[in-house]
């Protein structure tokens, strides 16, 4: 019991991290973003190679998947994303799902079409008791990471002027325009972070799922369920969802095998049935 | 048509005073049916470099005739293209056999039609056991699922395990392995205590392995297909300690893809493996073909279960034209790869003559470190087996 809830809260800690970069751009930003998971493999394959290139340990590995992954997305934002904020929802898609594709084809192109070799640090493979628990390492650093992040989070947006501005920005534009806010640095900032974030979500994600060029559209659904779950716009809210989808789908294959792929559907459903917004949605909505 | 009809009667004139089914210089159109795109694409590499290499060593040429090679991209799992694409080859291109063929719904979708052109189609890869039921003029060269699950679990029993505990992944192969294992097993007097089918996006196996290190089985045999979900199945068996806890694991070779391997890492070390061809097979003939493949392609690449089927795919072609002198009609080409026996790099092979199946040898492998890089290694065989969901028949 107490290892299935345990895998449960790591899993969902590393869909929490991959998807949090998603809450920033798609929540706070209201850009449907579907190319989030490129983002993620971008930061992935930036570790990988940081990795098994240049003889980096994992922890610069990680330094480099979010600059990587921050770099690419502010790039992106000045050329393409920037021309659509104020577009229909449905040309976004358009957009972001093309850029999917594109980056499934490049990483094709770049590093063939196999899975890239990880082997984490040695202080990070293997298990140790915790609590009277065999707990996996790797699992364990995934959930520090994830509570860390929050935390870190919560401390920009709800502390300082930095996460002011952007509350402000994103409630009302032309308002915070007229305050003197520089709107557009801002969001191309923000953006970038987000994709950082995601960056370093998906080197993250290295010891658990395997990294290939599909990874972009395979885990997408994953990381709009927790967001959609969560409510968009807020980080505490994905963070509550991720951990309950991850503790519902490990628990769910552990107890029902049979039924065990299909729960993480089922909550979704009913969550979104009661809750339209989301778990804890952003104020004002 | 006025104009057409003495060219043709001066070709069967011709034809008549050579004797010969004179097509001496005419080119050999082979269509391959294949993901060279997408996710999957490797396997339409493998395919090529398979190909390629089977050709470079005969001159470009198959019963004499310059060969040329078409084609077409399913991109994955694509039934409905997979059919188009045999309607152009056939129609358009005038091909004279089908090969290439990765996944089972799409050889399945063209079944029909190659059944009324007639036209002769080797398969290179897909393995589930009914394809060469669906049509006549269909023969494979690869394997099928059920015929490398079965070996493990009678040679499992040899080993005096009793008890297994069965994880499949949730599709049709998946299904097949299960039920040729389960059988095999049960029928030498061993029994399976559980079985789990995991969904195909899976990304995380905890819960999967955990539920089995709480069952204590004796062993645990698996089978998932090659890519992703072994790397991170074997990631979690090890990061939760059940070689610890004494579960000893098993799978069929697809666990351990020559393409994957390395990437797979340390995880596969010791892991025990039933499949039809390692690339580190100790036989002349591969050593050959391994360094052949090398100097053409270079070492970013290692040949996979796919090049060597594909290389065995023209071997297969060539011989049955050889047998019937060039002729490619489909009733003749069927009826002499029917029977046909050679020397493949993973050792001899041959297409059953019943049922247009391979028989061949099905290898325990274990996967070790050899000169720094991860490789199978052959340790035990079993001979000339057949398709176990056929024989059964």
């Amino acid at each position: 019991m107490g290892i299935v809830i345990f895998d449960g809260i790591a899993y969902g800690m590393l869909l929490f991290l991959i998807a949090v970069g998603l809450s920033v751009t798609m929540g706070l930003m209201s850009f449907v973003n579907l190319a989030h998971g490129a983002f993620a493999m971008i930061g992935g394959y930036a570790a990988v190679t940081a990795m098994n290139q240049f003889g980096l340990g994992f922890f610069p590995a990680l330094v480099a998947s979010f600059v990587a992954a921050a770099l690419v997305g502010g790039v992106l934002e000045f050329t393409l994303y920037r021309r659509l904020y104020r577009a229909h929802p449905l040309d976004q898609v358009l957009l972001s799902i093309g850029l999917v594709f594109v980056s499934v084809a490049v990483f094709t192109y770049f590093f063939g079409p196999t899975i890239q070799a990880f082997s984490p640090p040695e202080s990070l493979t293997g298990s140790m008791s915790l609590m009277g628990l065999e707990v996996g390492r790797y699992r364990l650093f995934l959930i520090v990471c994830g509570f860390a992040i929050l935390a870190g989070l919560l401390l920009v947006l709800n502390r300082t002027r930095y996460g002011a501005m952007v509350r402000a920005a994103v409630d009302n534009q032309r308002v915070a325009r007229g305050t003197g806010i520089h709107v557009q640095r801002l969001f191309f900032l923000t953006f970038a972070f987000g994709c950082g974030l995601a960056g370093l979500g998906g080197a993250l994600s290295l010891g658990i799922l395997g990294l290939e060029p599909s990874f972009a559209l395979k885990y997408l659904i994953f990381f709009l369920i927790v967001v959609c779950v969560g409510g968009a716009g807020t980080i505490i809210g994905p963070f509550v969802a991720a951990l309950l989808v991850g503790i519902v789908d490990v628990a769910g294959k552990y107890y029902l095998p049979e039924l065990g792929a299909f729960l993480i559907y089922v909550f979704m459903v009913i969550t979104l049935l009661v809750r339209p917004n989301g778990l804890i949605p952003r104020k004002g909505l | 048509m006025l104009k057409k009809t003495p060219v043709i009667a001066a070709l069967a004139l011709a034809c008549g005073l050579l004797g010969t089914p004179a097509q001496a210089d005419e080119t050999l159109r082979i269509g391959v049916i294949a993901s060279y795109s997408g996710p999957y694409a490797d396997y339409g590499r493998q395919f090529d470099a398979g190909i390629q290499l089977y050709l470079k060593e005969h001159g470009g040429k198959i019963a004499g005739k310059k060969v040329e090679i078409i084609k077409k991209d399913t991109a994955g799992p694509a039934p409905d293209a997979a059919k188009r694409f045999a309607q152009e080859l056939i129609v358009r291109d005038k091909v004279s056999f089908i090969t290439g063929l990765d996944f089972s719904p799409n050889a399945y979708a063209l079944a029909p039609i190659v059944t009324q052109a007639k036209v002769p189609t080797v398969v290179m890869n897909a393995s589930s056991s009914a394809i060469t039921t669906s049509s006549p003029y269909i023969a494979r060269v690869s394997f099928t699922v059920q015929q490398v699950s079965a070996p493990m679990a009678t040679w499992l029993l040899k080993q005096g395990v009793k008890e297994t505990y069965v994880v499949v992944a949730d599709y049709a192969s998946g299904t097949d392995a299960h039920t040729a294992f389960e059988q095999a097993f049960a029928m030498g007097g061993g029994k399976v205590v559980g079985s789990v089918r995991t969904p195909m996006n899976n990304p995380d196996f905890s819960a999967y392995v955990q539920r089995i290190k709480d069952a204590k089985p004796e062993s645990v045999f698996f089978f998932f297909p090659s890519g992703v979900m072994p790397p991170a199945f074997l990631k979690a068996w090890k990061e939760r300690g059940m070689e610890e806890a004494g579960i000893k694991l098993f799978a069929t070779g697809e666990a351990t893809d020559d393409s994957y391997l390395e990437a797979t890492g340390d995880a596969a070390l010791g892991l025990i493996t039933s499949h039809h061809y390692s690339y580190a097979h100790k036989s002349e003939k591969n050593q050959k073909f391994v360094k052949d493949f090398y100097d053409t392609f270079g070492k970013s690449m290692r040949p996979s279960y796919f090049a060597i089927t594909a290389y065995d795919g023209m071997a297969a072609i060539a011989g049955a034209l050889q047998k019937t002198g060039g002729d490619v009609s489909g009733d003749k080409v069927m009826a002499a790869l029917k029977g046909l026996q050679f020397e493949s790099p993973r050792g001899p092979i041959e297409i059953d003559a019943a049922t247009g199946d391979i028989v061949q040898t099905v290898y325990i492998r274990r996967t070790e470190r050899v000169g720094g890089e991860l490789v199978n290694v052959e340790f035990d065989q079993f001979d000339k087996v057949k398709d176990p969901a056929k024989a059964a028949k």
